[in-house]
């Protein structure tokens, strides 16, 4: 085979040999990325009231519940992705009747994401002042006001900044996925570049991971300082 | 959660009928923290004219916060009976509360300005509360801006106003709702006195124009001096002093209203020290 020096590796990273390969596991990715996403968001956002609301400072105290809510999100955090993966594996051939492809993975992807876009939604809900929420209350707001009127469109910079860490999160634990069945531009980098030394491949897969991650990165932050700019808090 | 003694109803049957708007009677409220009773409200009564501009003066931790909040329940009393007009506001379920509320307007001392919404949008924030149409909104929020006489702000956020103007605000969302009582907890403390004296004299006006009630807390004796008509006294939970601002401050009774005058004819008599003190 010889020697590859590192500027034929680059080159051939940006074959149209390689992005044969690479291309349709972008599609891959991006597909489960999005549907995640989706979950993630929904349950997460419901997640994240729920704890913000029911802790025994908040305005539908129930410590209890709170306590046990708490309690198994805590138990989710503090596995590593990849065994909740794998412990949610079945849980897909449940519902999808397999275990294996992007679609399955979803929701896999989903269970371990959902609790930690849960917490950061509850922290940045935290954020705002219980001046405000008290303020709503002194004008006969009921929960669902305060929720939907107050602590959403107070906590939203924040929440877009939550989001796009959340969304970073997603990406890393897809591409482990991955390696787990999943496909996508993890699957690819490891199956082609680490078990079959294509470092060229292996390269554009990275590559395209950078771009995406910045790209989101770069929206979320925009989006943010652009609310903030808005509402003249910067 | 309304529990009070037969003692008590039966003192309110001989005197509280008189015709006063507010009556408060026996308000005891303690917080507990861990194992430790706080005392903070030890058996209020007090009594307020329709119309009146209230003042409560007290030194810090008094229990001044903790009374008015417990005027529109944003604290839970733990005894006692707050009666408004004919309303008993202690006895008041979750659902009536929440609609009696919005006749009790309060202005807090750092705003508490929604910053997601525009002015416009903040005045009409009770309004959408409370359930009313759009236009109808639109028209009150344009007419209630122009009595703070803020309608050139209308579009702006809070983030973009001065203190003074962001009261003005606040003042507005206190009373888009038509309230009979507004409540103002320290809402001058934040501002200048420049911004203090034309806030107060909006509050005035508003006394005049729309009837409004007013009970205000301070620890500003100008304010007092300035716009109240009848006050009382706090000190450590208890109403030591009430009575018109003339009388109490002419004769001052209670150590607190004392070192209040002692305190504001001290500063003004010191002359001035050039950063050596007294
Ligand atoms: N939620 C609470 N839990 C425990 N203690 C409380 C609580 N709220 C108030 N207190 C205590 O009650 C006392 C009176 O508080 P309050 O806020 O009514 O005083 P204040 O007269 O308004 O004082 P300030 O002028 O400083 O605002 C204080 O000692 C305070 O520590
Ligand atoms: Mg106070």
């Amino acid at each position: 085979m010889g020697r590859i020096t590192l500027l034929e590796t680059i080159e051939s990273a940006f074959s149209a040999k390689t992005w044969a390969i690479v291309v349709p596991a972008i599609y891959d990715t991006l597909y489960m990325v999005l549907f995640t996403t989706i979950l993630t968001v929904f349950f997460g956002l419901i997640l994240g009231i729920v704890l913000v609301t029911t802790d025994k400072d908040g305005i539908y105290p129930r410590p209890r519940f709170n306590a046990v809510a708490g309690g198994i999100v805590n138990g989710f955090r503090s596995l590593p992705s990849m065994i909740v993966i794998i412990l949610t594996l079945p849980l897909s051939r449940l519902i999808l009747g397999k275990s294996y492809g992007p679609k399955a993975c979803i929701i896999a992807l989903a269970v371990t994401c959902i609790p930690m876009f849960g917490r950061l939604v509850e922290s940045s809900i935290l954020e705002v002042s219980k001046g405000k929420i008290e303020a709503a209350r002194s004008m006969g707001a009921k929960n669902r006001d305060i929720v939907l009127k107050v602590l959403l469109p107070e906590a939203l910079p924040s929440l877009i900044r939550s989001f796009t860490i959340s969304v970073i999160a997603i990406i890393s634990t897809t591409a482990l996925a991955g390696t787990l069945g999943a496909g996508g531009l993890g699957d690819v980098a490891v199956r082609f570049g680490y078990s079959r030394f294509k470092t060229d491949i292996l390269l554009a897969a990275v590559l395209v991971m950078i771009v995406i991650v910045q790209a989101i990165q770069f929206a979320g932050n925009t989006l943010s300082k652009f609310i903030l700019k808005r509402r003249h808090l910067i | 959660m309304a529990r009070y003694s037969t003692h008590t109803t039966e003192f309110e049957a001989k005197h509280c009928d008189a015709g006063h708007f507010i009556r408060i009677s026996n308000l005891r409220k303690t917080f507990r923290a861990r194992d430790k009773n706080f005392a903070v409200l030890k058996g209020i009564d007090l009594e307020i004219d329709r119309g009146d501009i209230f003042g409560v003066v007290g030194f810090s931790g008094a229990g001044k916060s903790t009374l008015i909040r417990c005027i529109n329940r944003l604290e839970e009393p733990d005894e006692g009976e707050i009666t408004i007009g004919e309303t008993e506001i202690t006895g008041l379920s979750k659902q009536e509360l929440d609609r009696y509320r919005q006749k009790i307007g309060i202005i807090f001392q750092h705003f508490n300005l929604l910053d997601a919404r525009t002015v416009a949008e903040n005045v009409a924030f009770p309004l959408e509360i409370a359930g009313e149409r759009k236009d109808r909104i639109a028209s009150r929020v344009k007419e209630i801006l122009e009595l703070v006489d803020l309608s050139d702000k209308t579009d702006f956020y809070p983030g973009q106003l001065s203190g003074g103007q962001k009261q003005r605000v606040g003042i507005a969302r206190a009373l888009a709702n038509n309230p009979d009582i507004l409540l103002s907890d320290e809402a001058t403390s934040a501002l200048d006195p420049q911004t203090t004296l034309s806030v107060l004299d909006l509050l005035k006006d508003i006394n005049e124009k729309l009837k409004l009630t007013i009970i205000l807390i301070t620890h500003e004796l100008n304010v007092i001096r300035y716009i109240c008509k009848n006050m009382a006294v706090l000190e450590d939970g208890l109403i030591v002093e009430k009575g018109s601002v003339r009388s109490v401050f002419g004769a001052p009774q209670s150590e607190t209203a004392k070192l209040f005058l002692r305190i504001d004819a001290g500063f003004a008599t010191f002359g001035w020290q050039d950063g050596e003190g007294i």
